[in-house]
């Protein structure tokens, strides 16, 4: 247990912290896109409150792309995850308490800057409401999924637009469903069937992703 | 039986055979040298022996059982690669601390100190090793040897950019190591002196 609490779980929030810009720059990011909207699509309240949780959640998983590669980016170039794989514990719980530090330190930062970007884009509060459901049930189903993607293409070099072009469309049923939770809260109807289908997901992507994860690790370090 | 044994290891990288039909043992207080060209797969078979990667043919065993099923080889193997494992964020004290946790080595700080110490890195443990030279970022690395208590040490390259004296002191702790019953297997492309005690040979050849 001290193995995945302090080995893995204390080691990488020690690193996130001494990389604090790493952390900073995709939310940075985010914020940007999600304030170009006003500017470039246009300033009236309407418009942005219809585009509004779109733009939001394209802004969220774009930016997360950004940082998912610090998943195992160090630990394969710097050998550290040769001695994971050899330290006895299974890989597959490693993998599972990296994933939960990497959404720890990277979706709760954008959790909580949330109101001031449903500020920026005119949503009412029980459309705040749905997106931050839809982003609390969402976001770790994003990391989850990037883990696989980024484990498969650690070894290669310059993986990171194939990173992109491997999640983007696995990210589409996401989106949607997200979105159109949002939207039907901006219609006062219930948002709970979108709410129960990314929940579904994020339990299967739970069940499933870990074991997956350790063996594309495993594969691309042999 | 006990101690390591590979039967019939057969490696195929990008079409060319590394090795073929290969067989050795290990014994208890055993250190077995691995010599060859460039490119003849001596990280290729060391791997291969700690279990991170699987050979094309033949089995490694520990104790009598296949290392992909033992429960006991990952408590009994210390491995260094090329790669010293050490992110250039943390201190040497940090990076050890982590690596004894993920391997379950209950050591407490101030032996990370006094192993710090003896291996030459006084005043040096908690600054990011990103500001070591290459040679005490191998001195940090090494340093495992000291804190897991494993009988089955698998080197690659250790003696890579470490001074006179480090060498020296590295094959002294080889000699100690094999006379308390350890295992020892490991490649240097610079030949073993006198100090790392008695060891067998194993050749490996550059394949066309």
């Amino acid at each position: 247990m001290s193995a995945l609490l302090i080995g893995i779980a204390q080691r990488d929030l020690r690193i996130a912290f001494q990389q604090k810009s790493e952390l900073v720059q995709p939310l940075m990011f985010l914020l940007m896109v999600v304030t170009l909207f006003p500017l470039g699509v246009s300033p009236s309240p309407d418009t942005l409150q219809r585009i509004g949780p779109g733009v939001i959640w394209i802004a969220a998983i774009l930016s997360s792309l950004l940082g998912l590669e610090r998943l195992f980016r160090d630990d394969f170039n710097d050998g550290s995850l040769e001695q994971y794989t050899l330290s006895g514990v299974p890989l597959s719980a490693i993998a599972a308490v990296k994933v939960l530090v990497h959404w720890l330190v990277s979706f709760v930062p954008l959790l909580i800057l949330s109101p001031l970007l449903a500020l920026f884009l005119n949503l009412t509060l029980p459309m705040y409401i749905a997106l931050l459901l839809t982003l609390l049930v969402g976001t770790p189903l994003l990391s989850l999924i990037g883990a696989i993607a980024v484990a498969l293409t650690i070894g290669l070099q310059r993986g990171g637009v194939l990173l992109a072009l491997l999640l983007i469309p696995v990210f589409i049923p996401l989106l949607i469903f997200a979105t159109s939770a949002v939207d039907s809260a901006a219609l006062q109807l219930p948002y709970y069937p979108q709410l129960a289908i990314i929940g579904a997901m994020l339990l299967l992507a739970l069940a499933l992703a870990p074991f997956a994860i350790a063996y594309s690790l495993k594969v691309s370090q042999n | 039986m006990s101690g390591l044994r590979a039967s019939g290891l057969t490696c195929i990288k990008r079409d060319r055979v590394l090795f073929e039909a290969l067989s050795f043992s290990l014994k208890p207080g055993e250190l077995l040298y691995l010599r060859g060209p460039n490119g003849a797969g001596k990280t290729s078979l060391l791997r291969i022996v700690t279990g991170l990667s699987s050979a094309d043919e033949g089995e490694i065993y520990y104790q009598g059982t296949p290392i992909r099923t033992s429960n006991t080889y990952a408590k009994s193997l210390i491995y260094l690669g090329h790669k010293t494992a050490l992110n250039s964020a943390l201190s040497a004290i940090e990076n050890l601390h982590y690596w004894a946790a993920q391997h379950q080595v209950a050591v407490a700080t101030s032996d990370i100190y006094h192993v710090l110490e003896i291996n030459g890195l006084v005043g040096l443990e908690d600054i990011p090793v990103r500001f070591l030279s290459a040679g005490q970022q191998r001195r940090v690395a090494l340093s495992r040897l000291w804190l897991k208590k494993a009988p089955v040490w698998i080197l690659d390259e250790p003696f890579t950019a470490l001074d006179i004296d480090g060498v020296a002191w590295l094959e002294r702790k080889f000699s100690a190591h094999v006379k308390e019953g350890g295992m020892l297997m490991t490649t240097s492309h610079q030949p073993l002196s006198a100090l790392a005690g008695d060891h067998t040979t194993l050749d490996l050849e550059y394949r066309f």
